[in-house]
């Protein structure tokens, strides 16, 4: 290890180490004033909210608002909507992109080529200037305000099909064909080998799509219409935000309980998002 | 995790050898059961709306989905001379002279900070990664009510007062003032995702290259190692966040519409667009028309990318459509590889992060 900090170009005297570790603690403290502001003004009471006098910590913290925020049968709604987009809308999307990925290289069929040159101009459309028409297309369906308007327009990634079918180009065949001599088809040969030796890669996919869908914005916010059916947790708290509310503690305190469950999936499966990101990050 | 990286010339090699026999009949329903469930989503919800907001772009089409009036390109035409358009693009590039070089120097400034820490390395990455977790609406919700508030007790005005300024209570409703809030919400929120991809740019600098130029006399702490080897080393990846980090900021949308809402002054492209197509106007047409401009603009920037980068983080094909940067490499160092590369090779001195396999040697170079 000591090899290493000389190697990479740094500063061998323990003083610039001390140094480094001072500028990397202060660095790191400022990472998290937000969290602690938002975790302060969730526990302080509103006097203290508006008070002029800067306030270091709440002086009675108001832990009563959770409570409260679990009564409201709106922040409920929306809680479980988020929770049922990210899940059904990953899990989904990661398979249909699996089953296509895989056909396009293990599945000998003339049509192959055509379809991986139809993924390859699909991926350069972007799917942020689509609100637009596919707002055109959940309209027509009457679609609007609905979990189905939610989460099937996002489930056709052409960007995870690509990503499989490069994982699949390069996934050891003996596995497979051990499993066709004993005559197994194409559907129970991906079910029971190739899928459960895909899950580390998969894995890595599910972690960035949970946290993506349930921090997604711009779509929730075209489909949620004016009703609590498709109302997602990120719509409900910006709703509060644009109409100007005036319980910042109870806004705070839901925006603070809104983090834990991305919070859980990023320090238990941390591994893999990281490991996703080195597979797909320069794509972004 | 390596095989995701295969090269796109791996990838035709592996399919055009190795067809594979038709070991069992059925291969064509067999290849449509598994592929058609992704074809028919991407016909519905791709082809479709693509092919509708063509035809809906050349209509007149107000709080309808239908087109009513054939009007030609008059939509594209209103769309292109409005000033609220030209000043949505003006917004974009503002910002995006903001946050690009910050974010670019920021992110590589903590990856070099992280990666010279001999202990505690994954925490310190953790801590600044974390923020990639927040949604921009709770993050939009610190900075709005509490960071950024206004109040002298809000904590960026205090440390103001700290400093000796006078408190400032305009935050997002005044010119100079907005941009703070609206550069450090994305930089706080986004910069751990590019110092991860510079970490992997670090530690695939061939530590050999280090040895070397500090045989050669250079300070292994000095800012002369810093600019001449990782610097040089690391231009592929710049490349790549640069562009990226141009592309998100032209699909900024969350933080603007949560901190600034509709106004004129600070509407990037596609909260301009938002309000076309799903404001009061409901105008589709418009709408329409717009989000084909803004595809295309985006549609060009994806081809620059794609021929720049590659698909996917393939550290062989960056490397390979980046060859032509390549060439402009300091000569002394360039040697000093070769020379002490295989007497070097052996000392297992990569360190702990598992970068050994992306190591990059000259041989492994395929010039375009």
């Amino acid at each position: 290890m000591t090899a290493q900090l000389n190697i990479v170009g740094q500063n061998r005297s323990s003083v610039g180490l001390v140094l480094r570790y001072t500028v990397a603690s202060v660095l790191a403290l400022v990472f998290l004033v937000p969290f602690y502001a938002m975790i302060k003004t969730a526990l302080s009471t509103n006097d203290e909210i508006y008070s002029q006098d800067f306030v270091f910590w709440p002086s009675d913290p108001q832990w009563q608002r959770i409570p409260e925020l679990f009564a409201d049968p709106r922040y409920l709604d929306a809680l479980m909507n988020s929770a049922i987009m990210a899940i059904v809308s990953t899990s989904l999307s990661i398979l249909i992109a699996a089953l296509a990925g895989y056909a396009l290289v293990r599945i000998p069929h003339p049509a192959a080529k055509p379809m991986f040159i139809l993924v390859i101009v699909v991926l350069l459309v972007p799917a942020t200037t689509a609100f637009v028409p596919n707002f055109i297309i959940v309209a027509s369906l009457g679609w609007i305000g609905t979990l189905q308007g939610l989460i099937v327009p996002g489930l056709f990634s052409a960007f995870n099909v690509f990503l499989f079918r490069q994982f699949y180009v390069n996934f050891p065949r003996e596995i497979e064909e051990a499993a066709y001599i004993d005559g197994a088809g194409f559907f129970r040969t991906f079910f029971r080998i190739v899928f459960p030796n895909t899950l580390p890669f998969a894995s890595a996919l599910t972690v960035l799509g949970l946290i993506g869908s349930w921090n997604a914005f711009l779509w929730p916010l075209v489909v949620a219409g004016d009703g609590q059916n498709a109302m997602t947790v990120q719509i409900y708290l910006s709703s509060f935000l644009t109409a100007q509310t005036f319980d910042y503690g109870g806004l705070f305190m839901a925006a603070t309980v809104s983090l834990i469950p991305v919070l859980l999936v990023f320090f238990v499966l941390q591994r893999y998002l990281v490991a996703g990101i080195a597979a797909t990050g320069l794509k972004g | 995790m390596s095989a995701p990286s295969a090269t796109r010339a791996d990838a035709t090699a592996a399919t055009s050898t190795r067809t594979g026999p038709t070991r069992i009949k059925g291969n064509g329903l067999a290849f449509w059961l598994f592929f058609t469930p992704f074809l028919v989503g991407l016909c519905v919800f791709t082809i479709l709306p693509l092919i509708w907001g063509g035809t809906l772009s050349l209509f007149e089409a107000r709080g309808t989905v239908l087109p009513t009036k054939f009007v030609g390109l008059d939509n594209f035409r209103g769309f292109l001379v409005d000033t609220a358009f030209l000043q949505s693009l003006r917004t974009f590039l503002v910002f995006a002279v903001f946050i690009v070089p910050v974010t670019m120097a920021v992110s590589l400034a903590l990856a070099v900070l992280v990666n010279g820490l001999p202990r505690f390395q994954t925490f310190f990455r953790s801590v600044f990664f974390l923020p990639t977790a927040c949604s921009y609406v709770v993050a939009c919700v610190v900075w709005r009510l509490s960071l950024f508030n206004g109040l002298e007790s809000g904590i960026v005005n205090q440390l103001l007062g700290v400093v000796g300024l006078d408190s400032i209570s305009a935050w997002l409703s005044a010119s100079p003032y907005w941009w703070i809030v609206l550069v450090t919400v994305r930089l706080w929120l986004q910069v751990g995702f590019y110092m991860l991809l510079f970490l992997a740019g670090l530690q695939a600098i061939p530590t050999q290259m280090y040895e070397a130029a500090s045989v050669d006399g250079l300070n292994p702490g000095g800012f002369t190692m810093f600019r001449l080897i990782t610097l040089p080393q690391l231009r592929t990846t710049s490349a790549a966040v640069l562009l990226l980090l141009l592309i998100a900021s032209f699909q900024a949308f969350d933080e603007f519409y949560n901190l600034t809402g509709n106004n004129p002054e600070t509407r990037p492209p596609l909260v301009y667009l938002y309000n076309i197509a799903l404001g009061p106007q409901q105008d589709f047409g418009r709408g329409s028309a717009g989000a084909l401009v803004l595809t295309a603009i985006m549609v060009l920037a994806g081809l620059l990318q794609t021929w720049l980068v590659g698909f996917g983080s393939n550290d062989d094909a960056t490397k390979r459509r980046f060859g032509f940067l390549r060439g402009r490499r300091r000569r002394p160092v360039d040697a000093a590889e070769t020379e002490t590369a295989e007497e070097l090779e052996a000392t297992g001195s990569t360190g702990s992060t598992g970068s050994t396999e992306k190591t990059a040697t000259p041989e492994k170079e395929v010039r375009r």
